[in-house]
């Protein structure tokens, strides 16, 4: 027979097992590169009408690039999505709104200064011949939050004067206000309490049961306990596990495939530090309101103190405050002994304290100008002879510094900004080289950055601290944290959790701290 | 079905183009490094000069003799001289990610002040130098006060630089009671009136503070913070500048150059009125923008200024010579700045992709 090897005539074009709840949203093997690293390396996502689908992995696993291919806001270099079984393309925002793909962001995407009604209706006003219809958007409003369960809040109500919890309220009712089937929630709890996060659950209990999926990302295990129905994880831009039951998987399951790398990086070992050596920098009930609350660290020459947390813990502002650039409430920071001005970054370079922030690009680099001027940045003053600068004396630095870093390409003269992330890396340390800093401070000193620089990067980190420069580090990455510090402070919503020996604490055990200190 | 396969291969394909574009225009601009003159600054004042070689042309033809001559050039140098003094100034307050509305009331403010003070019976026993010191002054002060306002005080530049452009010119008012007072200081006047070496004290006084000011853009720290400050703030603060305090001198530096023009507008009138230097600060920010100084910071040119000043000045004259309208000069202006920043913007667009 011809049709011997065809499926049964009149199969569904979308598979489904009975019982089970039909796929509305695949995606099959999406790749997506960026300078310098793969963000997704071939991600499979498979998500049903009327589930909770919970997203996991760790910061860098490539969740939000994920979520920005789904909402159109970056395009796959490869791979394909399918709704409904059929393959669609999503080259903008507004086309993932017109398939009912709505995207909820972590930074909640409200405007301030409009209302209630015109941030839910903004970009599909309701309007005839351009005159907007505001009693109709007045309506429609009130529907939505009646539907939301918060008829309580105004339609008219500036949007800048509502608490964090009313504006996800707002977030959400835009998303509703497309008639959205797929609602992505990139960690809508993050910045709600307890009561807030459970009526947070009942809407969107409400929304599953009216058929609409939710691709729901939390990095609170407990959370995805009682919400969630199916979990995919995704680690080093990779699926590692499609389609968990939530309720047949264990917590030592999930964190187990969250961690554990694919690529080995070689962390060189470094011997330990010498007993009697000096403290170097010395941190004392550092407070920044809103941020962090007492903070104490001591770290002594030759010694790495890592921070480990979640992004938003307050592991970055720690640091900021360290080196002066955010003025603390209460605390104090010595280098060296002797105290410094709080909120003086030029006082902290002067002492010999050095940064390399964690938004290369917006924060460390003048993209424009040529590699060996971002090199001499903070020293070129120094070389300058009564305020006249001596070039060739800073470009003579500049290529020493490239040699010995392996800057590539090896050119002084080019704009930092075409240099590759590892590249523009070693151009910020090489900043703090030259300028002989006792105290180097690095906030994700390997993001963006490939294997080979990083491997690079910490052997330089090695080096620095056998010449007896205290190194403090933050990074997402748990391991990488584990493996250059000797020392290691946990830090979850804006407080040290766990401090102690980096020997005396594994991969689990930080994720289980950082994920019980920020349960609700 | 077969045609959304198709169309769900598109974005991949078209990524695929750009990133072959990309790296053509890579390997084109590195082919430029080598070559060497074609990039970079030369490349960009070459635009310039041959803008003002283009008007000098248009000159000769339609005025002969009358546009080329040794007194028309110095016509057109000694009105350049003072929207010139003001521009440098303006360079560096724009180079530093700045705006500065009120150097031409400043200039305003300065001149009145000088004349005013001239006009009192103490000028008599003191030397003109003390009258010429106390407008440069005023300039510094009033600068002060922007440069405190905008580092200290947080207030947009673009506000704080309108509030004392306004205020100045109040104040000028007040002190010259909206009167013209005419500087009777013999010294002073021939100072002004005196030409060195056949050129006129104003241009000899436009040339050295464009000098001072390529020298302190170029080749001093302070012109490499103006950069930093410019080009990225938080870099700058980071790698431990005083972004504030530098930012303060910046707007102080541009009321010094209101201030000297100040003085240089009562040398060549003899006459301070609170009308002085009325809508200068738009010749000067023109002047610099044409120039090819970036309006968003981080990149300046001295000589790009002084060109786009010299363009400016010599359209003026060469509209002047051929008796057209005021009117006619003013769209024409128009039309220069929106080309020069749409050529800008495409030099800048490319070497974004290229270096």
């Amino acid at each position: 027979m011809v049709n011997a090897d065809r499926t049964q005539p009149g199969e569904p074009g979308v598979p489904t097992v009975p019982g089970e709840k039909p796929v509305l949203l695949e995606m099959r093997g999406i790749v997506k590169q960026f300078p310098g690293a793969r963000a997704l390396d071939g991600v499979e996502l498979e998500v049903r009408a009327g589930e909770v689908h919970c997203l996991l992995g760790q910061n860098g696993a490539g969740k939000s690039t994920l979520i920005k291919v789904l909402s159109g806001a970056h395009q796959p270099d490869e791979g394909e999505i399918l709704l409904d079984g059929r393959p669609v393309t999503i080259p903008h925002p507004v086309a993932a709104l017109r398939l009912g793909i709505a995207t909820m962001y972590q930074e909640l995407d409200v405007v301030d200064g409009l209302t209630v009604a015109e941030n839910i209706f903004l970009g599909h006003e309701l309007s005839t011949a351009g005159f907007t219809q505001r009693g109709a958007v007045i309506r429609r409003t009130r529907e939505l939050l009646r539907r939301l369960g918060h008829p309580g809040i105004s339609p008219r109500r500036e949007v800048g004067r509502l608490s964090a919890a009313g504006k996800q309220i707002v977030s959400m009712a835009r998303a509703l206000s497309h008639d959205a089937r797929v609602i992505v929630m990139d960690e809508p709890s993050a910045v709600l309490d307890s009561q807030e996060v459970s009526n947070l659950f009942r809407v969107v209990r409400d929304l599953t049961q009216q058929g609409v999926a939710v691709v729901y990302i939390s990095h609170r295990l407990e959370e995805i306990r009682q919400i969630g129905d199916r979990i995919t994880v995704l680690k080093d831009g990779r699926t590692v596990a499609a389609g968990l039951e939530v309720a047949q998987t264990s917590t030592a399951e999930l964190i187990r495939l969250m961690t554990g790398r694919t690529v080995e990086y070689a962390i060189p070992r470094r011997p330990e530090v010498a007993p009697d050596a000096p403290t170097l920098l010395s941190v004392a009930g550092l407070t920044v309101p809103g941020e962090f609350h007492d903070v104490s660290f001591d770290v002594r020459a030759g010694e790495v103190v890592g921070l480990a947390g979640l992004v938003g813990s307050g592991r970055s502002e720690i640091l900021e405050a360290v080196f002066g650039a955010r003025r603390p409430s209460a605390g104090s920071v010595e280098v060296g002994g002797r105290r410094i001005r709080s909120g003086d970054v030029s006082a902290a370079v002067a002492a010999g304290v050095g940064l390399c922030p964690e938004e290369r690009k917006s924060q460390g680099l003048l993209l424009d100008e040529p590699v060996y001027r971002n090199i001499t940045l903070s020293t070129f003053a120094r070389t300058a002879n009564a305020g006249f600068l001596d070039e060739r004396a800073e470009r003579r630095q500049a290529v020493a510094h490239i040699e010995a870093l392996d800057v590539r390409p090896a050119r002084p003269d080019r704009a930092a900004r075409t240099l590759s992330g590892g590249n523009q890396q070693k151009v910020l340390l090489a900043r703090w080289l030259e300028h002989g800093c006792r105290v180097l401070l690095l906030d994700e000193p390997t993001r963006g950055v490939d294997v080979g620089a990083r491997a690079e990067i910490y052997a330089l980190i090695a080096r620095l601290t056998a010449a007896g420069t205290a190194v403090v580090v933050v990074s997402s990455e748990i391991d990488e944290v584990l493996g250059l510090a000797d020392h290691v402070l946990v830090v979850s919503e804006g407080r040290v959790v766990h401090s102690g020996p980096a020997a005396q604490i594994d991969e689990h055990r930080v994720l289980d701290l950082v994920m019980e200190g920020s349960a609700a | 079905m077969s045609e959304g396969v198709e169309r769900s291969l598109e974005p991949g394909g078209a990524a695929t183009a750009d990133a072959v574009v990309v790296t053509e225009r890579a390997q084109s601009a590195s082919g430029d490094e080598r070559g060497g003159l074609l990039h970079g600054p030369a490349a960009r004042n070459l635009g310039l000069v041959i803008a003002l070689a283009l008007l000098c042309v248009v000159g000769v033809v339609t005025a002969g003799d009358r546009f080329a001559s040794i007194d028309n050039i110095l016509t057109i140098l000694r009105l350049a001289a003072i929207t010139g003094v003001l521009s440098i100034g303006m360079t560096f307050v724009i180079t530093g990610g700045g705006i500065d509305l009120s150097v031409g009331s400043v200039l305003g403010l300065a001149s009145v002040w000088a004349s005013t003070l001239a006009t009192q019976t103490m000028a008599q026993d003191t030397h003109w130098i003390v009258m010429v010191f106390t407008a440069l002054l005023v300039g510094v002060a009033c600068g002060l006060v922007n440069g405190v306002l905008v580092a200290y005080g947080n207030v947009v530049a673009f506000i704080a630089t309108l509030a004392m452009m306004v205020a100045a010119r109040g104040l000028a008012e007040i002190i010259s009671n909206r009167q013209t007072q005419r500087v009777k200081v013999q010294g002073f006047l021939d100072f002004f009136r005196d030409d060195w070496l056949g050129i006129p004290v104003l241009v000899w006084i436009f040339a050295l503070v464009s000098a001072a000011g390529w020298v302190l853009l170029n080749r001093t720290t302070f012109g490499r913070r103006t950069l930093a400050v410019g080009g990225n703030p938080e870099a700058a603060r980071l790698a431990g500048i005083k972004v504030k305090r530098h930012t303060m001198y910046l707007y102080a530096l541009a009321g010094l150059t209101a201030g000297i023009g100040g003085v240089m507008m009562l040398g060549r009138t003899t006459a301070g009125t609170s009308t002085n230097g009325m809508l200068y600060e738009l010749d000067a920010i023109a002047a610099v923008v044409v120039g090819g100084t970036l309006l968003a910071g981080g990149r300046g040119t001295i000589v790009g200024t002084v060109f786009g000043v010299l363009i400016f000045t010599t359209l003026t004259n060469v509209f002047t010579l051929n008796n057209l309208s005021i009117s006619a000069q003013a769209i024409a202006k128009g039309v220069i700045i929106v080309g020069a920043v749409l050529l800008q913007q495409r030099v800048a667009a490319r070497s974004r992709a290229g270096t």
